[in-house]
């Protein structure tokens, strides 16, 4: 098979770079161009380049559930996603809105709970949520900022249309590789970048800084001492941890170089303590303080969440954003838009059922082959039902485990993710691909342009995490003009 | 810094250091049996078996291996997992450290330290350990230098590196004294007198593992001799393996952590590193051989090992109980 193209097929699903008739889109024919013009061994060459450079500088992630406990760099693939600025700029605004909703719906919920007590949500749906935390009820946190990093999933449909799948608002991983995607890019193709005018995303650890250090608590050090607190060096996000620490120049924690006095945060140094002000924490509420939450943690510190409730620290995400990302609360974003914004979201959503509602219940047990089924509380990508790949034994477990459970679940429709062209075994193929923007909040709402697009590499698979199987791409928004052509 | 943060630097160098050290004198080793091909099998035993005693490891090889031959001291003091002083444990050791402080030093030095512990793992490196061992053995004693020099050209020389220092200062005295007692359990075979032709040879083999055979010959002009290779590899205060040139140093990066001038002490680490400095400084090769050479050595070695522990005790003794070896 000639290398290149000339086989691609969009199998009629929507296709960011080609359209039905085998021609590239406007904003891709460039990139096509120049990979046609390449040969097999140039490709390979770059491909090799490219996984060399993550090996090298220890890019891995770690497969839990493989005793190996391997090492392993997540799957990068050379072709781009494109985004035009002007779709991109639709999406920020949907974006910026829909986090300041957020934001605001968490600050209600952990004081007066006007949304629950005017009746908008079931006041069920959220104080019964897994991720409901009452000791944060009455916490005042700096700035009402509660969810300072969102990582916000959005789709395509075989429309084209963009829709959000779902917000990650506690510890949500996966930036670092968008910032080395885009170093590795621009080491292999750089010529590629001057003739696309991309929008620069290396800004991103400097906003995240200022973002940290804006949430400081009113009695802090005038020059917030902020650190990054992780599980550890075996945590399947530790390089990350690492690489944001870093490129902040700040002390990455673990729990064990921390310690709270009369309430107050220190960490452990060579000269002495030293107070810490922020607590940009990638460990889970239940983890975090073993006197308060789970008591066999050992990757906390005991005393940190009186010190956080106290006003002491800082810790971002604050305790019990998981509440926000709940996936049967994702049916209600939009009211919750309405509720505090008084605007019309701008961001479409999947249409969902919940278990929790009776009929939306039976319509979920009687369509299960036609649905994607969801527990509310998994992330990851596992525990997924998808109807149509799944056999009839599966089906049935899943039926009894949402009547045993039916809080536990939601469904929606199958979408057709759309594709786009994606280096497999030796040819070009259209694959299916997500994106997951990241969305700061400090004293104005960041997002850096695109963000990571996770494709399914597996042919016809749907699921794009890392730990199944995905890979990424680089993201690119480029300021296109008539002028260039595009 | 974190007490945790310093605590994983030192370590880090220190096995980094010591993979050097190992390598190298086993590759001198390998290249000093072939000065004795006719007398091969003897040797083997008698060559390997003090090369054990060094590495303190004598007791854990023999409950792995019946008999001591080069090929399983070579296996055991390459590749065992097991084995604390094997060299894929040290480099896996110092990768293991300087992963926890990844976002502390250069990209520069993890991904050297990276690579050279990729290599050891890589079936490459079997290749090159079979095809040609002391190629291979040289290719890690790179490895770990150009860690240091990596370290050297692109870390900040601050407290961070300054824990290196000390890492790779105790380890490196350590590894000199180790090796300058080395005689005390190589036997001269049947017949050979010491000043004969094998115990030079021997000696030789001492200056080439702490290589020092250059710097040697140029100041005593080529001639080798047991008592002034001792003097030089413990006193000599320019060379920068020997244990007083390591101590000088040490004593500095000790110093210049906490900021107390060079002849006081504000800690149990400074002051036992300033006594023994001042000992080094003011002692001859002949008071040392008066004590005997060994029970001389002996001695360094544990006053290294109180340095190391108070320091830990001085900078880190915040952190849970720490579990260096």
């Amino acid at each position: 098979m000639a290398f290149g193209f000339k086989d691609y097929r969009t199998e009629g699903f929507f296709d960011e770079s080609f359209s039905c008739d085998g021609a590239p889109h406007d904003h891709y024919r460039r990139l096509v161009e120049r990979f046609q013009a390449m040969s097999q061994e140039e490709f390979d060459r770059k491909r090799i380049l490219a996984e060399k450079a993550y090996l090298n500088q220890g890019i891995t992630f770690t497969v839990y559930k493989d005793n190996q406990g391997t090492e392993r760099i997540f799957p990068f693939d050379l072709i781009p996603r494109i985004i035009p600025a002007k779709e991109w700029d639709v999406l920020e605004r949907g974006l910026t809105q829909r986090i300041q909703a957020l934001n605001l719906f968490l600050h209600d919920i952990y004081h007066d709970q006007r949304i629950l007590k005017e009746g908008i949500i079931p006041a069920d749906l959220v104080l019964n949520a897994p991720n409901y935390r009452k000791e944060m009820q009455g916490v005042d946190v700096p700035h009402g900022v509660y969810i300072h990093i969102c990582g916000t999933d959005l789709i395509r449909d075989d429309q084209g249309n963009y829709l959000v799948l779902e917000d990650n608002g506690r510890c949500l991983s996966g930036v670092s590789y968008l910032l080395e995607n885009r170093q590795a890019m621009k080491r292999v193709f750089p010529n590629l970048f001057s003739q696309y005018s991309v929008r620069p995303v290396d800004s991103y650890t400097q906003e995240l800084y200022s973002a940290l250090r804006y949430v400081a608590p009113q009695g802090a050090q005038s020059d917030p001492h902020v650190v990054l607190l992780t599980p550890g060096i075996h945590n399947s996000a530790y390089f990350e941890h690492s690489f944001l620490a870093r490129s902040m120049g700040i002390e990455i924690v673990v729990g064990e170089d921390l310690i709270v006095e009369r309430d107050k945060v220190f960490i452990k140094t060579t000269k002495g303590l030293q107070r810490v002000d922020v607590i940009y924490r990638r460990v889970d509420d239940e983890f975090i303080d073993p006197k308060i939450f789970n008591p066999d943690s050992l990757l906390g510190v005991p005393g940190l969440f009186d010190a956080y409730r106290k006003g002491n620290v800082t810790l971002a995400n604050a305790v019990g954003t998981g509440v926000a990302d709940d996936k049967a609360l994702y049916a209600f974003v939009p009211d919750i838009i309405r509720f505090y914004l008084s605007e019309e979201p701008i961001l479409a959503s999947v249409k969902t059922w919940l278990g929790m509602r009776e009929p939306d219940l039976q319509y979920i047990l009687e369509n299960l082959k036609d649905l994607v089924v969801k527990p509310t509380n998994e992330s990851g990508g596992y525990g997924l039902l998808i109807g149509p790949h799944a056999t009839e034994s599966q089906i049935s477990e899943f039926r009894d485990a949402i009547r045993a459970n039916p809080r536990n679940y939601i469904a929606q429709p199958v979408i057709q993710l759309s594709r786009l062209a994606s280096y497999c075994d030796g040819a070009f193929e259209g694959r299916h691909i997500d994106l997951r923007p990241y969305i700061l909040s400090g004293e104005k709402t960041t997002i850096i342009p695109g963000g990571l697009t996770r494709v399914a590499l597996r042919k016809n698979s749907l699921v794009v995490n890392s730990s199944q199987g995905g890979g990424s791409k680089d993201t690119w928004v480029c300021d296109f003009t008539e002028e260039n052509g595009c | 810094m974190l007490s945790r943060v310093a605590d994983a630097c030192y370590w880090m160098s220190r096995y980094i250091e010591r993979a050097e050290n190992n390598a190298r004198i086993i590759a001198v080793n390998t290249q000093l049996l072939l000065d004795f091909e006719n007398q091969k099998n003897l040797l083997q035993q008698n060559q390997w078996d003090p090369i054990l005693a060094v590495f303190d490891a004598r007791k854990q090889y023999k409950t792995l291996y019946p008999t001591v031959s080069q090929e399983n001291v070579l296996d055991f003091l390459t590749y065992d997992k097991s084995n604390p002083t094997s060299l894929l444990f040290c480099v896996a050791a110092a990768r293991e450290n300087a992963r926890t402080i990844r976002e502390q030093i250069s990209s520069e030095m993890w991904e050297q330290i990276n690579l050279l512990y990729l290599y050891l793992q890589g079936s490459q490196s079997r290749v090159d350990f079979l095809g040609s061992t002391y190629d291979f053995y040289r290719r890690v004693m790179e490895g770990s230098q150009l860690f240091q020099g990596v370290t050297d050209a692109t870390m900040t020389h601050g407290e961070a590196w300054q824990f290196i220092q000390m890492g790779k200062m105790i380890e490196r005295a350590d590894s000199t004294s180790r090796l300058a007692d080395v005689k005390y359990h190589l036997l001269l075979p049947h017949g050979e007198t010491v000043g004969g032709t094998v115990d030079i040879i021997q000696w030789k083999a001492v200056l080439r593992s702490c290589s020092a055979m250059d710097a040697y010959m140029k100041l005593f002009n080529g001639k080798v001799k047991p008592w002034s290779v001792g003097e030089f590899l413990i006193l000599n205060d320019f060379f920068p393996r020997s244990i007083r040139f390591c101590v000088h140093r040490l004593n500095s990066a000790l110093h210049s952590i906490s900021g107390t001038p060079s002849n006081q002490f504000s800690n149990e680490a400074e002051r036992r590193c300033g006594m023994m400095r001042s000992n080094l400084d003011y002692t001859t090769i002949n008071e040392i051989l008066r004590t005997g050479l060994h029970e001389f050595l002996d001695g360094i070695q544990d006053q290294l090992g109180d340095i190391s522990e108070t320091l830990t005790e001085t900078y880190c003794r915040w952190m849970r109980k720490s579990e260096a070896p």
